[in-house]
């Protein structure tokens, strides 16, 4: 199987590869059109900025080229959100794969959600949210053998509302899509390349069952 | 729910891990893959390597070793010791550092900061201050491993530091550090409600007791130790189990 990570201005790239190689899996890091659209697998990894990722896309053509992609596709964190059809960050309009739009986190936007982050000693919502956090309402053949309710590891500002894609949920502030799916395309907020047995399965679960 | 974190964190020297107390009688702990690989097997939620050589012609060695780590394990890790440019980040962040943290460099260029805030997003950028409750009540910032005094107190300039864009502070409590009696609670939920970041609280934790006094009483995000991991005083499943039964959220 050809597994390829589409090489973009954005961090946390080596990470998917290093977590990869730790299953047992090669991968080709690459932003060589012809290699991504020959790949049988696509994972669209990232850290970074919305506005200036989508702009180094546009540049390379490699916004169309993602939105063609005809096999399995998995976005990670900022691959998700611009997997999304607009974000926020920097008022960016993105690659319009899943209706959802990405939001910033508000920390005051619901009161219930802040009483119950100081009752858990928290004296605020931090933003970005930083560290473990639960994955529930999970869907598809890509949580499969992953417990409602695994802890995943979470680094973001931004979220992806709630939708008709959504896969997965997490509660930071409110309710969000952890994870989105549509047709072959497949994206998670948080980092299965930094969430310890659970993040394996699903690298696991992407390149195997879907 | 965002679950509280427990932080160990591993000293290097020469690409060795490295025990003592309060930097003396430091001897050799082994390899720092191995001893990382197995807090995260017990449930570390993030690891922070802090490198004491820090010295150029080492800086090869961090990297090796910083890869090395990236390829084995499978939680969060931050780097951290010496690190003083944009250069040096991008290097331990190819190599597969999730985060890095800065201390004596910043405070004495706070423009490398914003340079790396920049360069990088604030998520990778730990900003580490130790800091001493002097008799005046005030709470100063020191440099250079505790070594060097400065005037200005750790509250502005943790601000100053979140203000240029640091995603998380490591606040260490010189009074507290070593002496296994409790984290500063004061200064660690002063910082933690008033700035917009987590704050991970360092020095001091001997007993379970202490961690939940620092994430509750304290507000702290994160809590780090180091001696009592390695010299086996409180395992992590016990620790995260204690902290859960008291109410924190753990992961576990």
């Amino acid at each position: 199987m050809k597994l390829v990570i589409i090489k973009y201005n954005a961090g946390n790239i080596q990470s998917v590869l290093y977590a990869l190689e730790r299953i047992g899996r090669q991968a080709v890091v690459t932003d060589d059109p012809v290699q991504i659209r020959d790949a049988d697998k696509v994972i669209f990894p990232g850290v970074g900025e919305a506005s200036t990722a989508m702009d180094y896309l546009r540049e390379r053509g490699l916004d169309e080229l993602i939105r063609g992609l005809k096999q399995p596709v998995l976005g990670i964190c900022l691959g998700m959100q611009l997997m999304c059809s607009y974000s926020e960050e920097n008022d960016t309009t993105c690659l319009g794969i899943f209706e959802e739009k990405v939001r910033r986190f508000e920390p005051g936007a619901s009161p219930e959600a802040a009483e119950a982050a100081m009752a858990a000693g928290a004296s605020v919502f931090k933003i970005p949210q930083i560290g473990w956090n639960t994955i529930y309402d999970l869907r598809t053949p890509l949580f499969e053998g992953v417990a409602d309710g695994s802890y995943c590891y979470f680094v973001h500002g931004y979220y992806a509302a709630l939708g008709g894609h959504t896969i997965a949920k997490t509660d930071y502030v409110q309710p969000y899509s952890s994870g989105l799916h549509r047709a072959n395309f497949y994206g998670v907020q948080f980092h299965p390349e930094k969430s310890a047995v659970a993040g394996e399965r699903i690298l696991q679960n992407f390149i195997d069952r879907i | 729910m965002l679950t509280k974190r427990i932080i160990p964190c591993l000293d290097i020297k020469d690409g060795r891990t490295v025990k003592g107390v309060n930097f003396e009688n430091i001897r050799d702990a082994g390899d720092p893959v191995e001893l990382g690989a197995l807090y995260a097997r017990e449930g570390a939620d993030e690891l922070v390597f802090l490198d004491i050589t820090a010295t150029n012609e080492k800086r090869k060695t961090l990297r090796e070793l910083v890869n090395r780590i990236a390829h084995h394990i499978n939680i969060p890790f931050t780097v951290g010791g010496g690190i003083s440019s944009v250069e040096d980040v991008s290097l331990l962040l190819q190599n597969g550092a999730d985060k890095i943290s800065v201390n004596t460099s910043a405070f004495r260029r706070p423009e490398l900061v914003t340079e790396l805030a920049r360069e990088f997003g604030s998520q990778c950028v730990v900003l580490a201050i130790d800091t001493r409750q002097e008799e005046d009540g005030n709470w100063y910032v020191y440099l250079n491993g505790g070594r060097v005094r400065t005037e200005t107190l750790c509250a502005d300039w943790a601000a100053e530091g979140v203000a240029r864009g640091a995603g998380e502070i490591l606040l260490t409590s010189m009074n507290n550090d070593g002496t296994k009696k409790g984290f500063a609670l004061d200064i660690t939920r002063q910082l933690a409600e008033a700035l917009p970041v987590p704050i991970i609280a360092s020095g001091g934790g001997g007993v379970p007791h202490h961690f939940a006094e620092v994430l509750g009483t304290g507000k702290a995000d994160a809590a780090l130790a180091a001696s009592i991991f390695h010299f086996k005083e409180i395992g992590i499943p016990e620790l995260k189990g204690y902290l859960q039964e008291r109410g924190l959220i753990m992961r576990l």
